[in-house]
């Protein structure tokens, strides 16, 4: 019984708690972070019974209400949503244990409108992951969206423009979306993914098809940031408050390739995708390399940590969108891998942004000066979160760029396998400069009576989810082997 | 020239939806105002409400108000009813665009207190300085 209903519990946890929350008010704000964190616990603890369940037992279908597909609106559990949930679910535990730290400092006396939307929002990104529907699928997404664009927008300074912006471009890409959805619709009678992908392959040959394909794809993309659609995300990730970034930036890209990988596999085959139309995969590739070099070059460019970062997003969107098209099964291990492996590097990052931010005030390069002494912690994880995004073993990001360099090679584009180790020699210009401005750069630091440099470290709350982050990097990247043979090679097959 | 014109008639609820979806893409893109940014986004969201809603058109159908007991037997032909299904994903959808106008102009009141004005131009200028 219970476990028949692990998916919906899942997500309604932190919908739910966002109801109590909102109610507590601002009085109580000290009980709403724990309270968060129990509701995620719960939707952590689903996932990790459902992944090792759909193992075993192979898809399990939820469905809402009792409707039975195609009619009702079905939530599909299968090894690779299971992973995504757990993904998500545990992200959004380690990035809420954070949050409140940093939130209590931004927004005093607004806690409980922020994490009523943070709540809602990692619902609806649970929702994502399992749904069957594609009409769902849009409202989930804008769901998601509608709650993002008012967290960033409670940011300062830039941050309500950036969030305007993001609304604009975000909007366009959720018509597109809905626009392919009805074109569907009208094909085929049907909302259902499963249900579509059925009846799809008779009609395979008509301009409908592909224009609905088209509408999905560019919609989606824009949703993922893929370049060169990416022009909101830098401005909108950089000046939300540090709360919401470390949420969004880690899962929102994320997610949106997952939903691409679903609508290329579940709804349309593969084969249409990839042989009906042999040029458009080498253009989409192409493009993604263009991406890499340019987002890469751009994140160079930059003074500022987060807007670094932002980039360096742009940039890792870049890789997975191109693996997916790459058109093989090294590249689309590697693009499943990536997701887990970009997840945890960029919450990394972006925890380490927060930390700074909390402690300096703002996180441009020179607030960084000696920080090696004075936040210790926080800059080894820095420099393991680093070392991932370079890529440098035994870390997680060094697994999931072999995969990608491999499969890169096996489909002969060179040009992404070029990007992919530009990208990697920018990433470690980009973090041994940090490095070494913390670590030299800093003789006119206050010392206490020793004549030792006082230690400044960010609170607690902010510095342990980093350090669990920083070992998670570890831990995924020597035990990125058994992941890939028990979960993510099964999974894929399940996609066929 | 004779068989466009006659493909655009017979069609022209398809018609009518492009026009007005490409006068709300020109309006996001084109003007400066905000204000204005956002009523194209409304237009080009009503378009392809519009859109959806005249799928579920069939000609001399009736209201999509049957008879349970007939519906259940299977003894409602269904091309004398409408396809009810498009308008109900449409009032979501509607919620949807709803609520994006809601916190987007939302938005432009706290944009608008923070730069004294709302053409992007003089926006950037003032972020510029």
């Amino acid at each position: 019984m219970i476990s028949a209903n692990l998916p919906a519990y899942s997500v309604a946890a932190p919908l739910l708690m966002a109801v109590v929350v909102n109610l507590l008010g601002g009085r109580r704000a000290a009980l709403i972070p724990p309270l968060a964190m129990v509701s995620l616990g719960i939707s952590t603890l689903c996932a990790a019974f459902l992944l090792p369940q759909v193992l075993r037992d192979g898809p399990l279908s939820y469905t809402m209400g009792g409707w039975e597909p195609p009619w009702g609106i079905e939530l599909i559990v299968d090894p690779l949503s299971a992973l995504m949930l757990l993904l998500v679910s545990a992200v959004a535990l380690v990035a809420t244990w954070s949050a409140g730290a940093s939130v209590a400092k931004d927004m005093p006396g607004r806690e409980h409108h922020f994490f009523a939307l943070y709540l809602i929002l990692i619902s609806g990104l649970l929702a994502l992951t399992m749904t069957g529907d594609t009409f769902n699928l849009y409202v989930m997404l804008e769901i998601t969206a509608i709650t993002t664009y008012g967290l960033i927008a409670m940011g300062r300074e830039r941050a309500p423009l950036a969030s305007f912006n993001y609304i604009i471009m975000g909007t366009i890409g959720a018509c597109f979306l809905l626009l392919g959805t009805g074109y569907l619709y009208i094909l085929t009678g049907s909302l259902n993914m499963v249900d579509i992908g059925r009846i799809l392959p008779e009609l395979y040959g008509g301009a409908a098809v592909a224009t609905a394909f088209a509408f999905l794809m560019v919609g989606i993309w824009i949703k993922t940031a893929f370049f060169p659609l990416h022009s909101w995300l830098p401005n909108a990730y950089t000046y939300a408050p540090s709360g919401t970034s470390v949420l969004i930036a880690p899962l929102m890209t994320k997610v949106s390739v997952y939903l691409m990988i679903r609508l290329i596999y579940t709804v349309y085959s593969p084969e249409y995708a990839f042989v009906l139309h042999p040029a458009v995969p080498h253009l989409i590739v192409w493009a993604a390399a263009i991406g890499i070099f340019i987002a890469s070059s751009l994140a160079l460019a930059q003074v500022e940590f987060k807007k670094m970062l932002t980039y360096i997003v742009v940039a890792e969107v870049g890789y997975m969108v191109g693996a997916v098209w790459l058109i093989n099964e090294q590249a689309l291990t590697g693009a499943v891998l990536h997701i887990v492996n970009d997840a945890l590097m960029t919450l990394c990052l972006f925890l380490v942004a927060s930390a700074v931010v909390y402690q300096q005030g703002s996180c441009r390069f020179e607030d960084f000066r000696g920080l090696y002494r004075r936040m210790p912690w926080t800059m080894a994880a820095f420099t393991v979160g680093a070392f991932s995004m370079i890529g440098i073993p035994p870390t997680a990001g060094f697994f999931s760029k072999w995969y990608l360099i491999l499969g890169g090679i096996e489909a002969g584009q060179y040009l992404y396998v070029a990007a992919l180790v530009f990208s990697s020699l920018v990433n470690a210009i980009l973090f041994f400069r940090i490095i070494e401005i913390a670590f030299f750069d800093g003789a006119d630091q206050a010392l206490d009576a020793n004549g030792r440099v006082i230690r400044a470290e960010a609170p607690g709350a902010l510095v342990q989810p980093l350090l669990l982050t920083a070992v998670a990097l570890i831990v995924v990247g020597l035990s990125a082997g058994p992941l890939v043979s028990g979960v993510i090679v099964p999974a894929l097959a399940w996609l066929h | 020239m004779e068989g466009l014109l006659e493909e655009i008639v017979a069609k022209y609820n398809y018609w009518i939806y492009v026009v007005l979806m490409m006068i709300g893409f020109y309006a996001m893109i084109a003007k400066r105002n905000l204000v204005k940014k956002l009523i194209g986004m409304n237009i080009f969201q009503t378009a392809i409400i519009l859109f959806f809603v005249s799928t579920g058109v069939k000609r001399d159908a009736g209201l999509p108000i049957v008879d349970k007991d007939l519906a259940l037997a299977g003894a409602i032909d269904v091309a004398t009813v409408v396809n009810p299904l498009p308008h109900v994903l449409m009032l979501t959808a509607i919620v949807v665009g709803v609520s994006v106008t809601g916190i987007a102009l939302a938005v432009i009141m706290r944009v608008y207190r923070e730069y004294g004005t709302l053409e992007e131009d003089e926006i950037l200028e003032k972020i510029g300085r």
